[in-house]
């Protein structure tokens, strides 16, 4: 027996440590954003993180069975919310996407990222082994997926309802569906993209050749991505230093505290201060996937892998956003970008991981073995 | 239902196998994710290293603003030093058309702060509507510090304004150098398109748009001077960065003397003439005015619509440079030069011809202009009366040749390397021109016409300075405009020094021997002035006319006036100047509005500038003040003219008054019975020149 106490050495330290790390330089790049001043936006940004990390523990000591027990009613809560914003936002005459809770405005479509892959990892956990390659094996996966996925679409949102889509179908991949079946639609859906971009409206194509190449358009719809870009690119490697940043200070950085944070931490770290935050959000979905690898229980590491690539979409469609390499969707930086919303996504994910953890911990605990 | 995938349902799955799919997939998902963690550090890298410059100087860009100083254009001086164009401070208003949202409001506002006229706002519609978008329109200048204060406060309610503190451009000489030295104004949308500076579209800057400015623009532009300001996403300067200053453009030293340049236009009075002089020295051109003329001031502000249509109407064409783009009949001016024509070809000054006051030639009876004749006249004795029966004998027994070889001597019909972008130069006829421009061959008659200045000889004022300026010093001296100008020698006419002394001895005949130039007398002590006379007919004189008398000039339309003219120099024994006067309409209607009087005034102010000032200053009381106070008050005429054309003024009563305050002078009339634009001074081949 260690001489540390249990409970201590139970306690989630790495992922704590690495998402303490974040979160306290999101902090300090919001408190850059906002010009050297910890309001509005790096003091609310704490709070939050503290708050929201409590709540990650809490959820850490529930007992995986309540995840999967829960999994399908609460799929269904957020569904009706959806349809209920949906309503709401057709009865104001206009786009609603959100719930004003009082404190907060909660977004449902938020919930369905996390939602999404526990009502997919529970439905093949509960689905017959020898079913798995049958069509009663995709169809009901199909519908889970595709419903709030259209709900969110029309909203609409396109880049929650594709991270919607791509945690639920990361989760069918996981659960061992022919490999052929996604080998098949991916090479379908890249046949029918050329086709369906010649079926778009002129400012629809508009809109995609200005992703393609920003610069066509500085002031237009392409000025967020230029600004972002001269925003990373002047960083250099070392940055142009702490509060020194010209893009967001002057404003000429669009959204730099939100979904272009990333930009902001970019020219004033630099590329130092990139690939030391890439390798930190590396290192956190190193340890979901390991902690999906190493649960036994077929439900816990579905949801383990599934919660740990939605948190990566998250990331990784930001980057590329802020990078030039995706349009323009509006999806935001964990812990980075100020706002409630994504942090209670992406740390119910966390906690729930950190639930999975403990519960294969306790599993696996020596005293049970007798 | 329980519907099978065909092709899958040989391969048996267990709960191991699907376990080991599992891990095997995650660690698939697992790579990508590290696969994509790595694209993007590349990617950022790319950006940040390999293109760090490019969005180094991108974000230096977007950072820092760069206002541009227009230079301060550089003096126009005389060859004193005085200048004749310099630059004042003044406080000014633009409007940025592109930034502007509500362009009339915003109008409203200004002329209500700036108290403009509505002519001005007119102005000012009418070029927001040419802009190009991104050409600053001015809106007023000289503005008080006052009025400059208050639109500089309200300027968050007025987008698109722009005041400024800059400099103007000033002419002292106002009107009286409108033609020497042109004007500046705004650049134009095409100037831009053309050399994409952006200097050109920085409010308050000016080219050169005529005149002298035009052509030494390049040296007169300094170069700007910049602000570097550090400025947000929405504009607002944040802090100034640098500063640096503009270097004024290079001053230009003009031959013109200033004082001289002014006394000449005021001396042209009401006529629509222009007077140069030149240095018999070396060429220098010591005045050359045109009147009327605009105001550069004025024009350099920002013209009013109904001021430019003022002036383009005007029968007396203030908006033509006359001394270089009018083109006249010389008449008897060229006598001099035929004179010289028949010295050289062998005829003796003393052989004389007896003037009966008409001579038939072919079929056709030549006149007179005095219709009695003169009786018998030598050489100095047709100079001195301008007898045209004495030439037109002559003429015939040398023919056309020699005399247009003379005139070309003398400078006639020849275009000279001139700093002005535009300049007529006229005709010198023989046999061989004529055959070639009309396949006609050239008659006798064409001889006599051409030999007293009439038919198709036509020649600008500065031309028939020049031609003075030649036969006073027997060389080919060439025009010039910059003070010390690098010349090569001027070459010979290739006369006879005698002939010339016996030229200039009766041209001084004409003047002061009881000649027809009487009037040019200067009544300075030991200064004589030689000078030749001349009219120039613009319509035929029918023989019924001329039968009942020919009608005075004073009875006939502006229009049918005959131009009078003058060319002289002085003193005539050692000539030191040359003058050239031509009055476009002038009809030697009024004795000190005529030629031969101004060129003399005008002369005498070189000799003595006291005496002459004087005498101006006399005059002018008679024709209604100065040119600008005459200028004002056509202007005030016009704008009554039009306000009872557009039924905005009680018609006649108001009008008469105007009238009846006003000096009789042709320029006020001519305001209120605008005439059509001079299209044609071309006469009709002419029988009489006096």
């Amino acid at each position: 027996m260690s001489i540390v106490p249990e409970p201590l050495t139970q306690f989630p330290w790495r992922v704590l440590g690495i998402l303490l790390a974040i979160a306290g330089f999101g902090t300090l790049v919001l408190y850059s954003a906002a010009g050297g001043s910890i309001t509005p936006w790096a003091i609310n940004q704490g709070v939050r993180f503290i708050i929201f990390s409590c709540m990650a523990l809490v959820l850490s000591r529930i007992r995986l069975e309540y995840f999967a027990r829960f999994a399908f009613p609460a799929y269904g809560l957020v569904l009706v919310s959806l349809l209920m914003v949906e309503l709401i936002g057709g009865v104001a005459g206009g786009s609603q996407r959100w719930i004003n809770l009082g404190f907060m405005q909660l977004q449902p479509s938020e919930f369905m990222k996390p939602i999404i892959v526990l009502a997919v990892a529970r439905f093949y956990a509960l689905l017959p082994v020898g079913e798995i390659r049958r069509w009663n094996a995709i169809w009901p996966a199909l519908v889970l997926i595709g419903v709030p996925f259209m709900l969110v679409l029309v909203q609409p949102d396109l880049g929650t309802a594709t991270m919607i889509a791509a945690g639920g179908v990361t989760v069918m991949f996981l659960a061992g569906l022919p490999l052929r079946l996604f080998v098949g639609s991916g090479l379908a859906f890249a046949a029918i993209v050329p086709i369906a971009f010649s079926f778009l409206h002129d400012y629809q194509k508009n809109r995609v050749l200005i992703f393609m190449d920003p610069e066509s358009d500085p002031l237009g719809a392409g000025y967020h991505i230029s600004q972002s870009k001269i925003a990373i690119g002047s960083g250099g490697i070392f940055g142009k230093g702490f509060l020194k940043g010209t893009q967001s200070h002057l404003d000429y950085l669009p959204e730099g505290h939100t979904d272009f944070v990333f930009a902001t931490m970019a020219e004033e770290w630099g590329l130092l201060g990139g690939v030391l935050l890439i390798g930190a959000f590396m290192l956190l979905f190193r340890w979901g996937i390991g902690v999906s690898m190493r649960s036994q229980d077929k439900y816990a590491r579905l949801v383990a892998a599934g919660l740990t690539t939605t948190v990566f979409f998250y990331v990784a469609i930001n980057l590329m956003m802020v990078m030039g390499l995706a349009p323009v969707v509006g999806i935001p930086l964990p812990f980075m970008s100020y706002g409630g919303s994504s942090m209670l996504t992406v740390m119910l994910c966390v906690g729930i991981i950190m639930a999975i953890e403990r519960s294969g911990r306790q599993r696996n605990r020596p005293g049970s073995w007798g | 239902m329980k519907l099978k995938l065909p092709l899958l349902k040989k391969k048996t799955v267990t709960e191991a196998s699907l376990s080991f799919t599992f891990t095997r997939r995650a660690m698939v998902v697992g790579g990508l994710q590290g696969a994509v963690g790595a694209m993007l550090v590349t990617r950022m890298g790319w950006i940040s290293i390999a293109e760090n410059e490019k969005y180094n100087l991108l974000s230096e860009s977007n950072r820092v603003n760069l206002t541009l100083i227009p230079p301060r254009r550089g003096w126009i001086i005389d060859r004193n030093g005085r200048p004749l164009a310099n630059n004042r401070t003044d406080f000014r208003v633009d409007l940025i058309p592109e930034r502007m949202t509500d362009a009339e409001s915003t109008i409203r506002s200004l002329a209500h702060l700036l108290a403009l006229t509505d002519d001005e706002v007119e102005r000012i519609r009418e070029e927001l509507d040419k802009s190009a978008g991104f050409r600053p329109v001015q809106v007023a200048e000289k503005l008080t510090y006052d009025q400059f204060a208050a639109v500089s406060v309200r300027l968050p309610d007025l987008p698109g304004v722009a005041p400024s503190q800059g400099f103007s451009r000033n002419y002292p000489g106002g009107a009286t150098v409108g033609h020497l030295l042109g004007y500046v104004g705004a650049a134009s949308a095409k100037d831009y398109e053309e050399r994409k500076d952006p200097l050109l579209i920085t409010p308050g800057f000016k080219v050169g748009k005529d005149g002298l400015e035009k052509a030494f623009d390049k040296e007169l532009t300094g170069k700007p001077g910049a602000k570097r300001v550090e400025v947000t996403a929405r504009g607002k300067i944040v802090r100034e960065l640098t500063t640096r200053p503009d270097t004024p453009g290079d001053p230009i030293k003009l031959t013109i003397d200033a004082g001289l340049q002014e006394y000449a236009g005021r001396r042209l009075a009401t006529q629509s003439g222009s007077v140069v002089v030149i240095d018999c020295h070396n060429g220098d051109v010591l005045a050359m005015a045109s009147m009327p003329s605009f105001d550069p001031n004025s024009f350099s502000d920002g013209i009013s619509h109904m001021e430019w249509d003022m002036l383009s109407k005007d029968d007396h064409v203030p908006l033509r440079n006359k001394t270089l783009q009018g083109l006249y009949p010389p008449g008897s001016t060229v006598k001099p030069m035929v004179a010289l024509a028949l010295l050289e070809a062998g005829i003796s000054p003393m052989d004389t011809v007896n003037c009966a006051g008409a001579i038939r030639v072919g079929n056709t009876l030549f006149h007179c202009h005095k219709k009695r004749g003169h009786g018998s006249l030598n050489m100095r004795g047709a100079i001195a009366q301008s007898c045209d029966i004495y030439f037109y004998t002559m003429a015939q027994r040398i023919g056309m040749d020699r005399i247009a070889s003379m005139a070309r001597r003398v400078g006639m019909g020849q275009k000279f390397a001139l700093p002005f972008s535009s300049q007529s130069y006229g005709t010198v006829p023989d046999p061989a021109w004529k055959l070639k421009k009309y396949n006609q061959k050239w008659q006798v008659y064409d001889t006599v016409n051409a030999t007293i200045g009439q038919g198709y000889m036509l020649i600008n004022p500065l031309q028939m300075a020049v031609m003075a300026a030649r036969l006073a010093t027997g060389k080919q001296l060439m025009p010039n405009f910059i003070f010390g100008a690098q010349r090569p020698e001027p070459a010979p006419v290739g006369v006879n020094e005698e002939h010339l002394v016996t030229i200039r001895d009766a041209m001084s005949a004409v003047v002061n021997g009881g000649g027809t130039g009487g009037a040019a007398r200067m009544t300075l002590p030991g200064v004589l002035m030689a000078g030749k006379t001349g009219t120039a007919q613009v319509r035929r004189i029918t023989m019924a006319e001329r039968g009942g008398g020919v009608r005075s000039n004073a009875s006939l339309p502006f229009k049918l006036r005959d131009h009078a003219l003058f060319q002289g120099f002085a003193p005539f024994d050692n000539p030191r100047y040359a003058i050239a006067c031509i009055l476009e309409h002038g009809g030697h209607v009024n004795r000190n509005e005529d030629s031969p009087m101004i060129a003399a005034d005008t002369m005498t102010f070189l000799f003595d500038q006291a005496k002459a000032m004087e005498k101006l200053e006399t005059l002018e009381k008679g024709w209604g003040g100065t040119p600008a106070e005459r200028m004002a008050r056509q202007m005030g005429a016009y704008r009554l003219a039009k306000a009872i054309e557009k039924g905005e003024a009680p018609p006649p009563a108001a009008a008469n008054a105007m009238n009846a305050a006003e000096p009789g002078n042709s320029t006020a009339s001519a305001a209120q019975t605008p005439a059509p634009a001079d299209a044609d001074d071309t006469p009709p081949p002419a029988d009489t020149a006096r």
